[in-house]
């Protein structure tokens, strides 16, 4: 089955109303290209995952298409606060926003045992943290062989996983190159998967054997979407656009600039245009 | 150039270099520890392996990284894992020497708050969070921590443990929390060094940077600061110390702002 499609169909056939969907990519190819297709296509009511929130759930939550977040980081970061996902909190604009907030260890484990298949995370971990008492998916178990107490959270598996690549192969299988987060343990634990990338090639006849590779068997739905990453980066194509990042905490901090922005970047703009924001970050 | 001519920031931010040794294996914060912990490295700890969570394993950035998961960290870097791996294997499996963590709220014990001012079901200031920091806390050999000093910063009581130091203080941490590291044992701020007391595990003034009154350091904390009987002056920055701070925070406007 021919699985490559424009982002404007994936999103259509794989991410609806209601649905849990994780955009991933720990500060490094984080799919924002197929978060703005979300918002065009007006989704409502989706409980995102992602460990850090980052500029792309910001968009997301302050253009209405989210009532849930599960994190454990929701900074811009190196710059501050997300301003639109704490408007959400605080004051409930656009909409209320529930939230359901872990530790980095815990959603990694959780991402791990998401791909394994596993019901729940154990993990050394929040001993002594308040989380625990605010999260009642936070809980604990006893090891049966030592007795030591151990950290529990249920394992990730969202109804859709979205993740930005480097290459996708002819065949379908895809690249993952730097760093790369939780990209392997998010696209095997949703339930579809969604990946956009910067280039098709012929083969990976020459790469290294140890690289981090998805065969084209174990996704659904992949995208050509050239600088799809923007304002985050693509490691061997464009860096971070860290002056996006701080422009960002300005262009946050009032509605209407913010709903502005987004109309003109978002709403009256298509996948190809992130081709261009790259230009002057090429590596 | 005259012994004052320092700002208290870049003082905090070399003070902060010099405890760490070239052995160490460092968890890197963002923020003022990821400057001190370069600093270190660009001065006397060469061979220091320092690590980012985003996996990034013996990073040597030439600048510093904006985000924890910069490209730069990548690509100066022996190696680079998954974050499961990095939190699973490297920081729990217990080969984390030192975690180097910053704070937006702090307790006379070390323990931080990055969560939320106020309470958190109707927080006042919802922050960012946790992240890495609730299990760096506890699985890494020790904590160093760096901030500066105010009375919004170094309060009495936190509105939420973020990350355990050492609770109500003694032997707390092991007793009630199971956690085996040492902990906080080590606090850098713009005013001063604070060790924590070896029985009650209060942090407490070992040593005064250059000028800076005991006074000094009572206004700008929440609780009643103790001091050590035989009080240190922290020698200030050398110029190597200084030259190579501002070099690098030069070099990291520059690539930011591009």
């Amino acid at each position: 089955m021919n699985k490559f499609m424009s982002l404007s169909e994936a999103v259509t056939r794989h991410v609806h109303d209601e649905a849990s969907v994780a955009l991933e990519g720990f500060t490094h190819l984080i799919p924002h290209a197929a978060a703005h297709e979300i918002i065009r296509q007006q989704r409502k009511n989706l409980t995102l995952v992602r460990m850090t929130p980052d500029i792309i759930y910001d968009q997301m939550i302050g253009m209405g298409c989210v009532s849930k977040v599960i994190f454990s980081y929701a900074g811009n970061p190196g710059v501050g606060l997300l301003r639109r996902m704490r408007d959400a909190i605080e004051n409930g604009w656009p909409n209320t926003l529930k939230t359901e907030e872990h530790s980095h260890s815990a959603m990694a484990n959780a991402w791990e045992a998401g791909a394994a298949g596993l019901p729940l995370a154990v993990f050394r971990g929040y001993r002594g943290a308040q989380l625990a008492s605010v999260n009642p998916n936070i809980r604990s178990l006893t090891c049966p062989f030592t007795g030591e107490k151990l950290a529990a959270v249920p394992a990730l598996a969202p109804d859709v996983s979205i993740i930005h690549a480097q290459k996708a192969s002819a065949k379908g299988d895809i690249l993952i190159e730097g760093i790369i987060g939780v990209q392997k343990e998010a696209a095997l634990a949703g339930k579809k998967t969604i990946v956009t990338v910067e280039e098709k090639v012929d083969n990976f006849d020459d790469i290294h054997p140890n690289l981090c590779v998805l065969p084209g068997w174990s996704v659904d739905a992949i995208c050509v979407v050239p600088g799809g990453a923007h304002p985050s980066y693509t490691h061997g194509y464009y860096r971070r656009d860290n002056a996006a990042y701080l422009e960002w905490d300005k262009i946050s901090a009032d509605r209407e600039q913010f709903l502005k922005w987004m109309d003109d970047n978002v709403i009256n703009a298509s996948p190809e245009d992130f081709a261009g924001r790259i230009e002057g970050l090429m590596q | 150039m005259s012994k004052t001519d320092f700002t208290p920031d870049e003082m905090m931010t070399i003070a902060a270099s010099r405890v760490l040794k070239n052995s160490d294996v460092c968890f890197v914060g963002i923020g003022a520890p990821s400057a001190a912990c370069n600093i270190a490295r660009l001065t006397h700890a060469p061979d220091i392996t320092l690590i980012y969570e985003s996996g990034t394993i013996g990073t040597t950035p030439d600048v510093l990284p904006l985000s924890i998961g910069d490209g730069e960290l990548c690509d100066t870097a022996l190696t680079t894992v998954s974050v499961p791996e990095m939190f699973r294997y490297w920081l729990q499996g217990g080969h984390v020497s030192i975690g180097f963590l910053g704070a937006a709220q702090l307790d006379r014990f070390g323990n931080i708050n990055t969560t939320v001012i106020g309470d958190y079901e109707n927080p006042k200031v919802r922050l960012p969070g946790g992240g890495g920091a609730p299990e760096i806390a506890t699985s890494a050999q020790e904590i160093f921590i760096t901030i500066k000093q105010s009375k919004r910063a170094l309060v009495e009581k936190i509105d939420f443990v973020t990350s355990l130091g050492h609770g109500n203080g003694g032997d707390e941490r092991l007793t009630k929390y199971q956690v085996k590291t040492k902990g906080p044992t080590l606090m850098v701020t713009d005013l001063a060094i604070w060790k924590p007391d070896p029985v009650t595990k209060e942090f407490t003034v070992t040593s005064l940077h250059h000028n800076v009154k005991k006074s000094d350091v009572q206004d700008t904390c929440g609780w009643e600061v103790k001091f050590a009987n035989s009080l240190d002056e922290t020698p200030v920055p050398t110029q190597l110390e200084l030259t190579t701070l501002r070099d690098l925070k030069a070099r990291t406007k520059k690539a930011h702002a591009a």
